[in-house]
C-alpha cells in the first residue's frame, strides 16, 4: 500500500449511526495521524463507542466514508479492521482466562508448521514483542491471575503482534495506579516514537494534556471541536462536551417541606460487589429525590444495590422511617419498604416470557393467594389498574412482557414496585433508552410518588436528567460519595468536575450531606 | 377519566381472554379430531387390538412409571436445571423401601404407610443433596445429579448385595401392584392402582405449578433468576424444592416398581431418566427454563407409551423401536421450536 502523501494514518468522514429512536452518529468527522496520540471525549451517550465499534468493525455504520492512508476502505468486519492495521483494547479486556500471556498474544495468529501449532515460533514471536518494549510480564501465567496493568499489556502486545499502526484504548488508566499509569504512558510514547497511533479515550481530562496531541470532543453525535490539545483548557472542555442548556421537559418538582421527616437514612454503607462501595452515608427526606451523579462505573448503582440488599453490604446502617433495618437479601429489602428499579430491566427487572400480570404481581403475590392458590382475578383487576393508571401500552395484562416496547417495559417494572406501596424509591437509570414521551411519564410519575411522602434516590448517567429532577445532588466515585450539591448550587461543569477527579468540594459534602434544602 | 380508561382496558382484557379462551378450544378441537384419526388408523393397523380396554389399560400402567418421574423432572427443567439421578433414585428407594418393609411387623396397611414414608423421605434427601451444591455454590446441577446417578446407584448394589430382594409382606403391596378399582364392572378391565397414583400425582402437581405462588416462582426463576431474585422471591428454596419434589416423585416411581414385581432390585430404573427427560421434553418444556406444563409432561409420557405399544403390537422389533423413539423426540422438539418462531414471526 502506497501512502498518499500528506494523508493521515486514518480519515472518517461524515459517519452517521442511527438506532431505533436515536441517533447516535450525526456525521462525524475525525482523523488520526501517524504517531500521533488522539484524544476522544464526551459525555457518556455522546457517541464515542459507537464511533470506534464502527472503526472496529464491530457495528456497520449507515453512512460516511473510512480512508486509511488516503485510500478508502470497506471496515465489514473484526477481520477487516485487524488487516488494515487497527487494534482495538476495550476497557472489558478480551483475554481468555485460563490461557497463558503467550497463548493471549498469539491467539489467532499461531505459527504453524503444518497442521500443527509451532509453539516455539510463538512464543519466541511474543517473546520478542514484549522484550523489545521492555515489558516484563509472567510469560506462563493464565490470565485471569495477571492485574489489571498486566492483562493491559498483554492487550497492548496482542495488537502489535497483529502489527496494529492504530490503537484505541477505552479508558485505559481507569483500574491503574499512579505508577501504573506513569509505565503505561511511558510505552504510549516509546510505541508512538515507532510510529504507532493511538486513540485515547478517557473521562479523567486531568491527565489528557499528559499523554494527547489532539483531542476531539463528541457531543449528542457530533464532532462539536477538534485540535491541539494545548489550545483546550480543562474547563473549556467541560463546557464543550455538556454544552446544551439543560432541557425543560422536566416538571416542577415539589419543595421540600422544611419539616420533612427522614425517611431513608444511610450510615458508613459498604459493599464489595463489582465497584467496592465505601462508607456511603446520606439520608433522603420525604417528598425528596437525590440524584446520584458520576461516571459510568463510579459506583453508583453498586450503593443503591446494597440499600436494596441486591448486593449484601458488608458494613454499614439502613433506617427507614427511623426504624433500623438489617438487610440480607432484596427480600428484607423489600419488607422494609425499599424498592429498587434497576439499570437493566431486560436482564434484572423483568422476567420476560411471562405476562405483564405476573410481572406485575411477581414481588407481592402473598397478597394475591388465597386459601393457596393465587387469585387471577384478583391479578387481573390489579394489573388493569396500573395499565389504565401508567398508561402501559399493551393489548391486555396477558400480552407477554417481551413483545412490549422499552418504555412500556419500563413501566410494568415501575408498576411491579408500586403496587407495593414501598416508602423509598431507588431508581436506577430509569429513562435509560426509552423515548422523551415515556420519560415524562415517568418524571411525572416520580413527582406524584413524592406528594405521597415516598423518598426517591436516582442514579443517572444523563447529566441534565440528575440535575432537572433531583433536590440534591450527591458526586459518586470510586464507590464514594465526593460532594453533595444542593439544586441551585448544582451546574455541570461542578458536578463534572468532581466526578472526573478534577476536584473535590469537600467543604460542600460535609455541609450539605444531611442537611434539607431550602 | 381514570375510572373510563380502566373499564376500557377491563373489558379489552376480558375481550382478549374471551379471544384466547376461544382460540384454546379451536386448538383444542383441532387436536382432538387429529387424535381421533390418529388412533382409528393405528388401530387399523394393529388389526384391531390397540383399541381395546385391556389394551389402553396397558399402556396407561406402562407409562405410570415414567410419567411420575416426569413430573417431578418437569419442575427440575423449568428452573433450568436437570436431573440425572432420578433412575438411581428408582433403584435406591426401591431397595430400601424392600428392606423396611421386610424388617417391620405391622401388618399389611402399616407396613405399606411406614415403608412409604422411608421410601419418600428417603428419594427427598437424596433431592435436598442434589441441590446444596447448586443453590449455594452454582454447580451446574448436571454434575451434582450426575454424582448422585453413581452415588445411589452403587448404594443399591451395596444395600441389596447385588440381589433383587423379595418382598415378604406380599399382602402389604399386592394391590398397589395388580390390583384396579372398578374391576368387578363386567367387560371392563379396572382402573388399576397404579394409574390412580400416577393421575393423582400429575393432579397434584399440575395444581402446584399452575395454581399457586409457589409454581409461579418456580417459572420465573427459570425465566429470570436475577429478576425475580431482586423480586424477593427465595430463589434458593424454590430451586432447593424442585430438586425434592423429583426426588419425592422417583421414590414414588421405585414404590410403583416394587409392587409390581414384588422386589426391590438394585438395578431398577437403569436408565429411565433418559427416558422422564424426553417425556418432559416432548411435552413442550423447554430446557432453556422459564416454560413447561405437567400437562404438556402427561401426553409427553403418553405419546412415547403409545408409541411402544403400537410398535409392539405391529411387531416391529426393539432395535427399530429404538430408532423410531430417538426420532420422534427429535421431531416433537423440531416441530415445537418451528412453531414458536413462527408464532414470533405472525406477531
Amino acid at each position: 500500500m502506497t501512502v498518499a502523501s500528506d494523508a493521515p494514518l486514518l480519515r472518517m468522514s461524515g459517519i452517521v449511526k442511527t438506532f431505533p429512536g436515536v441517533r447516535a452518529l450525526d456525521g462525524v468527522t475525525f482523523d488520526v495521524r501517524a504517531g500521533e496520540v488522539h484524544a476522544l471525549v464526551g459525555e457518556n451517550g455522546a457517541g464515542k463507542s459507537t464511533l470506534m465499534k464502527i472503526l472496529a468493525g464491530a457495528q456497520p455504520a449507515d453512512g460516511g466514508e473510512i480512508a486509511v492512508d488516503g485510500h478508502p476502505v470497506a471496515i465489514d468486519g473484526p477481520k477487516a479492521a485487524e488487516r488494515l492495521g487497527i487494534g482495538m483494547i476495550y476497557q472489558e479486556f478480551n483475554l481468555v482466562p485460563d490461557l497463558g500471556v503467550i497463548e493471549n498474544v498469539i491467539l489467532g495468529v499461531e505459527p504453524r508448521s503444518g497442521p500443527f501449532l509451532n509453539k516455539a515460533a510463538g512464543a519466541a514471536e511474543a517473546t520478542r514483542i514484549l522484550a523489545e518494549l521492555g515489558i516484563a510480564l509472567p510469560l506462563d501465567r493464565p490470565a485471569r491471575r495477571l492485574s489489571v496493568a498486566e492483562q493491559q499489556l498483554t492487550e497492548i502486545a496482542k495488537c502489535l503482534v497483529r502489527r496494529a499502526r492504530l490503537i484505541v484504548m477505552d479508558e485505559p488508566t481507569a483500574a491503574l495506579t499512579d505508577r501504573e499509569i506513569d509505565a503505561l504512558f511511558a510505552l504510549i510514547a516509546k510505541l508512538k516514537a515507532q510510529g504507532v497511533a493511538f486513540v485515547y479515550i478517557s473521562h479523567r481530562l486531568e491527565e489528557l494534556p499528559k499523554i494527547a496531541d489532539r483531542i476531539t470532543v463528541l457531543r449528542d453525535g457530533r464532532a462539536v471541536e477538534t485540535g491541539p490539545i494545548a489550545d483546550l483548557p480543562q474547563d473549556e472542555m467541560i463546557r464543550l462536551m455538556v454544552g446544551r442548556p439543560l432541557e425543560s421537559h422536566f416538571p416542577e418538582l415539589p419543595p421540600v417541606a422544611q419539616d420533612a421527616p427522614v425517611v431513608l437514612d444511610v450510615r458508613d454503607l459498604s459493599s464489595a460487589a463489582g465497584v467496592a462501595v465505601s462508607d456511603v452515608a446520606f439520608a433522603v427526606h420525604a417528598g425528596e429525590i437525590v440524584g446520584l451523579a458520576g461516571l459510568v462505573g463510579a459506583g453508583r448503582t453498586e450503593i443503591v444495590r446494597a440499600i436494596a440488599g441486591a448486593d449484601v453490604p458488608t458494613r454499614g446502617e439502613i433506617r427507614v422511617d427511623g426504624a433500623r433495618v438489617v438487610v440480607r437479601s432484596p427480600r428484607s429489602a423489600i419488607k422494609a419498604g425499599i424498592a429498587l428499579i434497576t439499570e437493566d430491566r431486560k436482564a434484572q427487572g423483568l422476567v420476560l416470557g411471562m405476562t405483564v400480570r405476573e410481572n406485575t404481581t411477581l414481588a407481592h403475590l402473598g397478597r394475591f393467594v388465597k386459601g393457596g392458590f393465587v387469585d387471577r382475578g384478583a391479578e387481573t383487576r390489579t394489573t388493569s389498574q396500573e395499565i389504565a393508571e401508567l398508561r402501559i401500552r399493551t393489548p391486555s395484562g396477558e400480552q407477554l412482557v417481551r413483545n412490549l416496547s422499552g418504555g412500556n417495559q419500563q413501566k410494568v417494572v415501575l408498576a411491579k414496585w408500586l403496587i407495593g406501596h414501598a416508602r423509598v424509591f431507588l431508581f436506577d437509570e430509569p429513562t435509560r433508552g426509552i423515548d422523551v414521551g415515556a420519560k415524562a411519564e415517568i418524571y411525572a410519575l416520580m413527582v406524584e410518588l413524592l406528594r405521597q411522602g415516598a423518598a426517591i434516590v436516582m442514579v443517572s448517567s444523563e447529566l441534565p436528567e440528575v440535575l432537572g429532577m433531583s433536590h440534591r445532588v450527591l458526586v459518586v466515585r470510586g464507590g464514594r460519595i465526593r460532594a453533595a450539591f444542593a439544586r441551585e448550587e448544582a451546574t455541570p461543569d461542578k458536578v463534572i468536575a468532581v466526578a472526573t477527579g478534577v476536584g473535590e468540594h469537600d467543604a460542600a459534602l460535609r455541609q450539605a450531606q444531611h442537611d434539607t434544602p431550602s | 377519566m381514570a375510572e373510563n380508561v380502566k373499564a376500557v382496558m377491563d373489558a379489552r382484557s376480558e375481550d382478549v381472554a374471551a379471544r384466547n379462551r376461544r382460540a384454546a378450544w379451536v386448538r383444542t378441537g383441532a387436536f382432538a379430531v387429529g387424535f381421533v384419526v390418529l388412533v382409528l388408523v393405528v388401530n387399523a393397523l394393529t388389526h384391531g387390538d390397540f383399541l381395546t380396554a385391556r389394551n389402553l389399560t396397558n399402556v396407561l400402567r406402562q407409562i405410570t412409571v415414567n410419567a411420575i418421574m416426569a413430573v417431578g423432572q418437569t419442575f427440575v427443567i423449568i428452573t433450568a436445571g436437570i436431573d440425572l439421578s432420578v433412575g438411581s433414585l428408582v433403584g435406591v428407594t426401591g431397595v430400601v423401601m424392600a428392606l423396611v418393609a421386610n424388617a417391620l411387623h405391622l401388618g399389611a396397611a402399616g407396613t405399606f404407610v411406614v415403608t412409604l414414608l422411608v421410601g419418600l423421605a428417603v428419594g427427598c434427601a437424596a433431592g435436598w443433596i442434589n441441590a446444596v451444591p447448586v443453590v449455594r455454590l452454582g454447580l451446574p446441577p448436571f454434575i451434582t445429579t450426575l454424582a448422585m446417578m453413581q452415588v445411589a446407584r452403587g448404594l443399591a448394589y451395596i444395600l441389596a448385595h447385588g440381589q433383587p430382594i423379595p418382598v415378604q409382606n406380599t399382602a402389604a403391596f399386592d394391590w398397589l401392584g395388580t390390583g384396579a378399582i372398578f374391576d368387578k364392572i363386567p367387560g371392563f378391565p379396572g382402573i388399576p392402582y397404579q394409574v390412580l397414583v400416577m393421575a393423582i400425582v400429575a393432579v397434584v402437581f399440575a395444581i402446584l405449578l399452575g395454581r399457586t405462588a409457589y409454581g409461579r416462582y418456580v417459572l420465573a426463576d427459570g425465566g429470570n433468576e436475577e429478576a425475580a431474585r431482586l423480586a424477593g422471591i427465595d430463589v434458593r428454596r424454590v430451586k432447593t424444592l424442585v430438586y425434592v419434589i423429583s426426588g419425592g416423585c422417583s421414590a414414588l416411581a421405585g414404590l410403583l416398581l416394587m409392587a409390581r414385581f414384588e422386589s426391590g432390585s438394585p438395578q431398577s430404573g437403569t436408565g429411565y431418566e433418559l427416558q422422564a427427560i424426553a417425556a418432559v421434553v416432548v411435552g413442550g418444556t423447554s430446557l432453556m427454563g422459564g416454560r413447561g406444563t405437567i400437562v404438556g409432561t402427561f401426553f409427553g409420557a403418553l405419546l412415547i407409551g403409545v408409541l411402544n405399544n403400537v410398535m409392539n403390537l405391529i411387531n416391529i422389533e426393539s432395535y427399530t423401536q429404538q430408532i423410531v423413539l430417538g426420532v420422534v423426540i427429535l421431531l416433537a422438539v423440531v416441530l415445537d421450536e418451528l412453531r414458536k418462531r413462527y408464532l414470533a414471526r405472525a406477531r
